[in-house]
């Protein structure tokens, strides 16, 4: 019987694997069967055409400078805020609050956070729709993620190397520059790569902020489109499926090489520090 | 007996009391002289609760000093306000005087100079995740020294004086964390020695270790004193017999017995001490 039982719930573990990498393997394989025949040098570095045929190069150049603004902008604030909670703050009811208003922040819905950029960033701040309005409006959505990853990190570090280094005589300063912070990093990192993810995925406050126009943007205050919009609207507008898709796998082959990346510079920072 | 027998035995006996005194003045004296570290009615407390009640203590120059006694009697807790490692802990008081050197450890706020000078090894081997050469410059280097010959003769000479200069010479610049825990403490000593301090305090730096390491660790330490003045707590009754010129006796917060080591486990005053040296408690 308790034989039976084994069997059983090894059963249910085998098929609750086999259902969620299957759902993955069929989304992806969907994408790249439906949009594959469409991918050419033509349609990635190509620039748009309205009347079809067209590349993508301009939503893959926005795609970019939107991760980049707004990772340059949110990860120094995200790292310094996380390190003052954690190294820095009194542990009280403050802190407490802060904590739980960075975790309450990373559960809001973004098309929230788009309708304030629309508000704030594009109307307010006269932004306009613009590439900043956008990368402005994601720096808010990505900050908590990457100061809770980061509080994290810090937490996994020994309080013995905090002793270590401060029992020789230095600095708060030269601890945490020297030896926290380099022991943290992979942790940091892995709170980077997410933010990433959320960047290139998300859609709705991006069509919020930066507008749709389909050309090159010529300065950071111009109207633009990311890869994610494209597809909504290609979808949305023609129902042209198989664009989508293309469009899709070069967003999941963007992912998947931000992903080894940065997986490759941890694994090197680690050997680094450790060997 | 004649009494003109009797009245030299009393000039004799007379004579050898003043030669004791004489000598007991001059030991007063010479105590007096090599006190590192003084330290007056210290109390510490840990928000509400009291963990220190009143210690005093006089601990000379260049030789060891043990802190013995049962778990949570705040044999460590004395022993990280000496470098006021303490300060980490929130809602810590203290009141009270630590004279080293005659300078009050507790008004003078230059906590970074302190820690320079009373070094510090802990119960587990924490070096940091970098070299060797790294882990024992790191003190050093913060302090400003960027020469690397002057960097290098620190390094040797502090992993020579905690006796793993020939065990670790030849990978100087591999991990400090894949040597055995005996070897990663005395990289520790040797880290604590790089910032060429005065006085180094041990919290109970055997407590990890296997025996081979331990008695390395020990004979270290033995040696070390001629060059610096140890306060080791440990909870290992022999260690402290066999390592230490002074012992002194914890009990609750509060220091029971202080005397050469010899005294407190052969003929200790305190009926405490004895029960506890004698294992009948702790």
């Amino acid at each position: 019987m308790r034989q039976l039982k084994d069997y059983v719930l090894r059963g249910l573990l085998w098929l609750s694997v086999l259902l969620s990498v299957a759902v993955l393997v069929m989304i992806v394989g969907y994408i790249f069967v439906k949009g594959m025949n469409l991918i050419s040098f033509e349609f990635i570095f190509g620039d748009y055409s309205p009347t079809g045929g067209g590349g993508i190069w301009p939503m893959i150049v926005t795609t970019i400078y939107t991760i980049i603004i707004s990772l340059v902008i949110a990860t120094p604030i995200g790292i310094l805020a996380a390190l003052y909670l954690q190294e820095y703050a009194k542990q009280g009811r403050l802190v407490k609050l802060i904590r739980f208003a960075t975790e309450s922040l990373t559960g809001i819905p973004s098309i929230i956070y788009g309708l304030f950029g629309a508000v704030f960033f594009v109307t307010t701040l006269k932004m306009g729709m613009s590439i900043i309005a956008a990368s402005l409006t994601l720096t808010i959505i990505v900050l908590p993620v990457i100061i809770r990853t980061t509080e994290e990190a810090l937490k996994t570090v020994p309080q013995s190397y905090r002793e270590g280094s401060l029992a020789l005589g230095t600095t708060k300063l030269q601890t945490l520059y020297k030896v926290i912070l380099p022991s943290a990093m992979p942790g940091i990192l892995s709170g980077i790569i997410l933010s990433i993810g959320r960047i290139v995925g998300e859609s709705a406050a991006i069509f919020l902020t930066a507008g749709t126009v389909a050309a090159l943007p010529e300065s950071l205050f111009s109207s633009a489109r990311t890869l994610t919009v494209h597809s909504y609207l290609v979808t949305q507008e023609s129902g042209d499926i198989e664009l989508a898709a293309a469009v899709g796998i070069v967003l999941i082959v963007i992912i998947l090489g931000i992903n080894i990346s940065a997986t490759l510079i941890s694994k090197k920072l680690n050997k680094a520090t450790n060997k | 007996m004649s009494t003109a027998v009797m009245e030299r035995s009393e000039s004799l006996v007379m004579e050898e009391n003043q030669t004791v005194k004489v000598q007991s003045q001059m030991e007063i004296k010479r105590e007096e002289k090599a006190s590192k570290i003084t330290v007056k009615d210290l109390n510490l407390f840990y928000g509400e609760k009291q963990a220190l009640y009143g210690v005093s203590l006089n601990i000379r120059e260049k030789e060891v000093t043990a802190l013995i006694g049962p778990s949570g009697c705040g044999k460590s807790t004395f022993l990280r306000t000496l470098n006021r490692m303490n300060d980490l802990i929130d809602g810590v008081k203290i009141t009270g005087d630590i004279m080293i050197d005659r300078e009050n450890v507790y008004k003078n706020n230059d906590v970074i100079k302190l820690r320079t000078k009373v070094g510090m090894v802990f119960q587990k081997p924490n070096l940091f995740p970098m070299s060797i050469y790294d882990n024992v410059a790191y003190g050093p280097r913060m302090q400003g020294i960027k020469n690397k010959k002057e960097l290098n003769q620190i390094v040797e000479e502090s992993l020579k004086g905690a006796a793993i200069w020939d065990e670790v010479k030849d990978r100087l610049k591999s991990s400090a964390l894949g040597l055995s825990g005996g070897q990663q403490q005395r990289v520790c000593i040797a880290r604590a020695i790089a910032m060429k301090p005065d006085v180094i305090l041990m919290d109970e730096p055997t407590s990890a270790l296997d025996p081979i390491s331990t008695l390395k660790v020990e004979e270290l330490i033995t040696n070390m004193k001629k060059d610096y003045t140890i306060v080791i707590v440990t909870h290992n009754m022999q260690q402290a017999a066999r390592i230490s010129d002074k012992t002194a006796f914890f009990l609750n917060g509060e220091v029971v017995e202080f005397d050469d080591t010899d005294t407190i486990f052969s003929t200790p005053s305190d009926q405490r001490t004895e029960d506890y040296v004698t294992g009948r408690f702790g």
